[in-house]
């Protein structure tokens, strides 16, 4: 089942057009990879399925439903990962993945157990007390990541997710997908690298 | 209101980590102050009868001085498009931003304002007057600060244009700050003045969370 779909989208950026008539659909459980050459329009696409920036033209729906008419409800269910991380380097690996865990849920939860199991998952759980001014680039990018771990949502948009991380890191990313997958969610992910056999995969002009 | 107290919390301990900011202003704020003895000549009388101005303004040079700062860290390094992008409001987390800013500059601003007051030779009256001024009247300007820096985001130079687009508007809560301590100084009512930079106070409150978000979805988009 359809459920998070686009259609005639057109984007344009600093008065350039970045891309035009463009339609894309993701079902249920199912992840969409989109490839293209640098500068196609892929952050640009992730842009605008996150709800950061209107499409000039077209439409976007959620159930057949505009997602512009419901913004808020739109980032509940969405996590998007970009090209820049958003780690506080003063505070603490724990403390800069907790904040983002409590301010992506609307509902009260016990807070602290979800943060520490995400961080073990992405090979920082040792690190929860240092101060993320220590982290390499990769690491940085697992904290990220673990964000997606933290605060549950459903549809995940990741720009590049691999980028800067080491083959393991990697694999525990491709596991993520798969069991996020699995559980029902819609992954939207650009890449450069291989795009798993079998994926859905649209390639921007 | 728990993504209010979530950022707060973030917003202050980033304010204390990185430290240095706070104590900066006030310190501004005391030279300012201090240099204009100096210039104008240490005549008790003058001093007393322009203190308070004296004061005002500089609050509203070192309030400016830190305003630029308010989204711009979160801006360079990505975490602005994740706050735009949490489910909490935006208006709530630039109201959690305004409020730090306020704790951090404008409540140290008023701690060390009484001293500078028995400096310029205010009387207690106007002093007692004049803490209450400030307590309403700065934050207020960290309010509206929030407006200026949130259109500044991405511009080249932003701190000197956050200055031309927001001291205009400080220009209300000026006059009625000063206003408010000439009128105890010369033993008159001072009631209406309070209560003039209150509904100031009421009104940034309720309008620039809104400008603010506008502004910052704008700059990230």
């Amino acid at each position: 089942m359809v459920v998070f779909s686009g259609t005639q989208l057109t984007c344009i950026r600093g008065e350039r057009l970045v891309f035009e008539d463009l339609g894309f659909s993701v079902e249920e459980g199912a992840a969409l990879y989109l490839t293209g050459a640098n500068g196609s329009g892929k952050s640009s696409l992730l842009r605008v399925m996150a709800a950061l920036q209107r499409p000039a033209a077209g439409e976007l729906c959620w159930n057949e439903a505009d997602v512009w008419d419901d913004i808020p409800a739109h980032h509940d269910r969405t996590r998007y990962v970009g090209h820049a991380d958003g780690v506080k380097p003063v505070l603490s690996i724990g403390e800069n993945l907790a904040f983002w865990a409590a301010i992506s849920a609307t509902r009260p939860e016990p807070a602290g157990h979800g943060v520490q199991t995400a961080l073990s998952r992405v090979g920082l759980g040792e690190l929860s007390d240092m101060p993320a001014r220590f982290l390499s680039a990769g690491q940085r990018r697992r904290l990220n990541l673990a964000r997606l771990l933290a605060s549950p949502a459903r549809l995940w948009l990741l720009d590049e997710p691999a980028a800067g991380l080491d083959e393991e890191s990697a694999a525990v990313l491709e596991s993520m997908i798969a069991s996020h997958l699995a559980r029902g969610g819609m992954a939207v992910v650009a890449t450069h690298d291989a795009v798993p056999a079998g994926a859905r995969r649209l390639e921007l002009p | 209101m728990r993504g209010f107290t979530h950022t707060l919390r973030r917003e202050l301990r980033l304010a204390l980590r990185q430290g240095g900011d706070s104590l900066l202003v006030v310190m501004f704020f005391v030279l300012v102050v201090v240099l204009f003895p100096l210039g104008v000549g240490p005549e008790p009388g003058i001093l007393s009868r322009i203190g308070a101005g004296i004061i005002w303004v500089s609050a509203l040079l070192a309030a400016m001085l830190s305003m630029d700062r308010l989204y711009q860290s979160d801006f360079e390094d990505g975490s602005l498009e994740l706050l735009v992008l949490s489910p909490t409001p935006l208006e709530i987390i630039v109201l959690a931003k305004a409020a730090a800013h306020w704790l951090t500059t404008g409540l140290p601003l008023i701690a060390a304002s009484p001293l500078l007051g028995l400096l310029l030779n205010l009387e207690a009256e106007g002093i007692a007057v004049m803490l209450a001024s400030l307590a309403l009247g700065t934050p207020a300007l960290s309010l509206v600060g929030a407006i200026g820096a949130a259109l500044v985001l991405g511009a080249r130079r932003g701190g000197v244009l956050i200055s031309l687009l927001i001291l205009p508007l400080f220009i209300p809560i000026l006059i009625f700050g000063v206003g408010a301590v000439d009128a105890a100084l010369l033993e008159l009512t001072y009631r209406p003045q309070l209560m003039v930079l209150g509904a100031l106070l009421l009104l940034a409150a309720a309008l620039s969370p809104w400008a603010a978000a506008a502004a910052v979805r704008q700059a990230v988009a």
